[in-house]
Parts: structure tokens; sequence; C-alpha cells
């Protein structure tokens, strides 16, 4: 019996969601209408194309005569990553278990929430500038801008975390009778803990990133020295201070995978600088 | 030696208008097993859980050791659970713990917070925690993290944990139903055991009647929400069973 012999399997249809097919259509029709509006055309990629490749050239060979501000500026940006990510960490943990509806009655988990909505809703670079306002040029309004982001990005991973832990663990712990914290700790804690680890080495990874940049409305780090080096047409020192940032991100990627390592995979120090592959539990069958 | 447990008028309606349980009146002794059987969602786990607070009663008193566990909130309930083990079906251990710190949960109504965070229990509640794995047949596991064990290790490490409390009453919600039909035996000696040596009262809820037979000291059938048969294990005849479960194909 062939399938297409059959009338009924003919016949059947896999629906289709006209919701989804009217959806697409309307956005094909807005993305051409926003081309026609940004005066988008090949000629001027093309013409671009010709720029870009005088700049490129003008950048090599990176310069690295001026390593004093290279390296000064690096260490800034290096150092307003830490304390804003170690700050913001701190500060987020509270307001992610605020916000956990399943732990925490709604008169205090919405307002725990719209605290990190509120810290998520702008970039980093627009709080920057509100910051740059209240305490001045430098490193400080940095580090505040960066806490925010912080804050508002994991603050939200962290309350979603805890909000999908299971709640069989945590009702076993409270039927010990122990008290809320440490429910906390024994119920909820363990089974967030690697989760909030990645978390948190990921924004530590985003605010080195960020902190290359709020340098350039004033906040302090690598960026306002990449923006001034940019305006006086120094290309070949912005490509030193582009390939210092490339290799920042990068030492801040070994740094990232090594606390991993240690805190989720339990690696040794030993293990870390040897290379050796991450410690898995046995699992052992009775 | 530890006290009854009388429940009276105790009602539960999770939505308003439908109740699960009907006005359960019912006195546990303060010793033996009690297995409560009954169809599925006739409130055998509602009632079990209404005890410990798990899930809150809509009516009704749950007296014990002098207090109404119905009425009791915040440090007093905490006191109340403390002296109260539970067993779960699905063991509802800490998966990313070790046997030793699920263990040691049984301790944290009577730790200190900040002592608990940093792991600083008692050396009593160790020696007796390594103690009791060994009870249980678990030497040797204390720092197996509970998610490498298997189902029967588990429900032994769910037991072991509810005795670290050296609680005063033991309930038990469904404790054989995930597993295989020896473990299940060998659980079901361990809570009577534990029933025995304690000389607690112990609440189990279960399915499995010929289980409950061979080691309740008595049975309580529920059905609709209702006791509907309330005697020793001798006196739950095939008309009773139908009874409470209702149809009579399933008894040959």
């Amino acid at each position: 019996m062939s399938a297409e012999g059959t009338p009924a399997i003919a016949a059947y249809r896999f629906p289709a969601s006209r919701a989804a097919q009217i959806t697409f259509a309307l956005l094909a029709v807005y993305v051409v209408y926003a081309l026609t509006q940004l005066d988008v055309s090949l000629e001027r990629v093309q013409q671009g194309m010709a720029h870009a490749g005088r700049f490129l050239g003008r950048m090599i060979p990176p310069n690295f005569a001026r390593s004093e501000l290279l390296w000064s500026g690096l260490a800034e940006s290096l150092q307003i990553a830490v304390l804003a990510s170690a700050l913001g960490i701190v500060l987020a943990l509270p307001f992610g278990l605020l916000g956990a509806r399943n732990l925490m009655p709604a008169w205090v988990s919405w307002p725990a929430r719209l605290v990190v909505v509120l810290a998520r809703s702008f970039h980093p670079v627009v709080v920057a500038i509100l910051f740059v306002k209240a305490v001045g040029f430098g490193a400080l309004a940095g580090i505040l801008a960066l806490t925010v982001a912080s804050i508002g990005f994991i603050g939200k991973l962290f309350t979603e975390a805890i909000e999908e832990v299971s709640i069989k663990e945590v009702e076993a712990v409270r039927a010990t009778g122990a008290p809320f914290t440490s429910v906390l700790a024994f119920g909820v804690l363990p089974q967030v803990f690697s989760r909030f680890i990645g978390f948190a080495t990921y924004q530590l990874d985003s605010n080195l990133r960020n902190s290359t940049m709020v340098g350039i409305v004033g906040a302090g780090g690598i960026g306002g020295t990449l923006f001034a080096a940019f305006q006086r047409f120094d290309y070949d020192f912005v490509s030193a201070i582009l390939i210092s940032i490339i290799a920042l991100i990068m030492a801040g990627e070994v740094l990232a995978t090594a606390v991993r390592r240690i805190f989720i995979d339990n690696a040794t120090l030993r293990q870390l600088f040897r290379g050796g592959t991450p410690v898995h539990r046995p699992l052992d069958d009775d | 030696m530890s006290d009854a447990l009388i429940i009276r008028r105790l009602s539960k309606a999770y939505v308003p208008g439908k109740p699960v349980l009907h006005d359960i009146d019912v006195e546990i002794a303060a010793e033996g097993v009690t297995a409560i059987i009954g169809p599925s969602g006739t409130g055998k786990s509602t009632l079990i859980r209404c005890i410990n607070r798990l899930v809150e009663p809509s009516s009704g008193e749950i007296l014990f050791d002098g207090k109404d566990l119905a009425r009791v909130s915040g440090v007093a309930l905490r006191h109340a659970r403390r002296q109260i083990g539970m067993v779960f079906q699905e063991y509802n251990l800490v998966e990313r713990l070790t046997v030793m710190e699920n263990l040691l949960c049984g301790r944290l109504g009577y730790v200190a917070p900040w002592r608990a965070w940093r792991r600083k229990f008692p050396p009593a509640d160790i020696e007796r925690a390594l103690a009791l794995l060994d009870t249980v047949g678990l030497a040797g596991f204390a720092n197996r993290r509970a998610d490498a064990l298997s189902g029967g290790q588990r429900q032994r490490v769910g037991i072991a944990r509810a005795v670290m409390q050296q609680p005063r009453l033991m309930l038990a919600d469904e404790p054989t139903s995930s597993l295989d039909p020896k473990t299940s035996v060998e659980i079901m000696e361990l809570l009577a055991g534990v029933a025995r040596s304690h000389r607690i009262p112990v609440l189990i809820n279960m399915h499995d009647v010929a289980l409950a037979r061979r080691f309740a000291d008595r049975i309580l059938g529920m059905s609709g929400g209702r006791i509907v048969f309330d005697g020793p294990p001798q006196g739950l005849s095939d008309s009773m069973l139908k009874q409470i479960y209702g149809g009579e194909d399933w008894l040959h």
C-alpha cells in the first residue's frame, strides 16, 4: 500500500499557522520600506569599501610606541570590569532572589523585578553618560555604570534560574523545619550554583568589552584613549589599541573558563595548569 | 515514646466548593505503622501533607504534642515540622548535594543558619549520620552525590534524612511507588523498623495493598475524600477493597 494511494493520507495537510505567515509577510514589507527610507544603496557600500581600504592601510603597522598610555588605559578598563562585576554580582544576588516568584510573595517580587528591569532599560553607555554628569569624569562613573548594567542583566538571569529549581527538593528541606535561610542554602543554592557561576563569568566577559567603551563618554578606561586616537587620525595607534583589546578579551575568556572549571567541574589547580580533562563525578550502577 | 496524632473534622478544598478531604476524623496511636490505601486522587497525599502543612488545610484540627498543627505558623510551625519526618515518593533529595549533606538537612531545624551555610554541624550529628548510613545499608556512601544513586539507594537516604530529625512522627507519601518489588519490601522493612526502634507512629500512603497488609498494624481505606475502612489488616476483606477502589476485576 503506497502512501499516495490512500485518500486519507493524500488529503492530510499539516496545519499551517496563518498568523505566522502574515507576520513573515509584514516583516518582509517592513524590511523593504526601511531600506528605501534610509538611503541604503550598493554604490555607497562600494565607495565605503575604498575608504576602508585606505583607512586600514594607515593602521598597518600598529604603533606600540605609546605603550605607557596603552597599559594604563587597559589596566583601568580591567579594574573597571572586575570591580563592576564583583559589585554587580553581589547586588544582583539579593535582587535576583527577591524577584523569584516561586519563593517570594508578589508584593516583594514585583518591586525587585522593577529595579532589575530599570537597570536593564538603558545601554551601559547611556548610563555612563548619566554617571559622568553625576560623579564627574573618570573610572568611578564607569564602575557605577557597569554595575547597574550587571544588576540588570544577571539579576534577571538569577531570578529565572531560581524560578526553575525543582520545588520538590525545596519542599523536602522545608519539611524538616529548616529556617528560610537554611532552605536557601541547602534546597535552592545547590540547584542554581553552577548556573550562577556561568552567568557571573559571562557578565565579567561582557563588562570587559563594555569597559573598553565607556571611556568614549569619559567614564574611564582604554575607550577614552581609543576615541582620542581616532580623532587625531593616529590610526596606527588605534590598531595597537584594538589589538590590545582583543588580547584583553581573550585573556578574560581564559580566566572565565578557569573559573567555570574550578567551580562547576571541581577541577584542581594542577589540572587547570596542565590542561587535564575535567573531573566528572563517577556514575555507578548498583 | 511519642504522642498520639488526633485529626478532627479535617477538610481541604483546593478549589472552593470541591473538597478533596471531607471532615476526616481519625486518631493515630502513639506507636505503630498505619497504612493509608485508596485510589489515586482520593486525598491520601493531601491528608499526609496537611499534617506537616506542605498543604494548608481548609478547616479542622490536627492535634499533636499539645498543639494544633493546623493553626501554628512561623517559628511554631518550623518547630512542629522538625519533629515530623517525611519520606517522599520521588525521594526529593537535593540532587547536587552529597549523601552526608542530604542527611544533615534533617538537622537544619536545629542548627543555626550561619553554621549550616558553613557546614559547621555538631560532631554528634555527623556521627549519627554515619551510623544511620550503616543502618540503611549505605555505609561508605557519605561523600557520594545524591544524583549518582539508584532509586532504592535514594529512598534509603530519604528515610535516613527523616530519621536524622529524631522525629516523633513519621510520614511517608507513597515511599515505594517508584521502586521495584524487592526494593519496596526492603524500604517498608526500614520504615517499620523505624516505627519499632523509635517507638513513634509512622503514617504511610501506599498503593500496594499486599505490602500494606504485610507491614501495617492498622489500615485506613480512603475513597472519595473519606475514610471508609479503619481496622487491622485481617479485617480488610475483598468486598471492602471493592468498596474502596470500585470494580472487582483487578482483584483476581
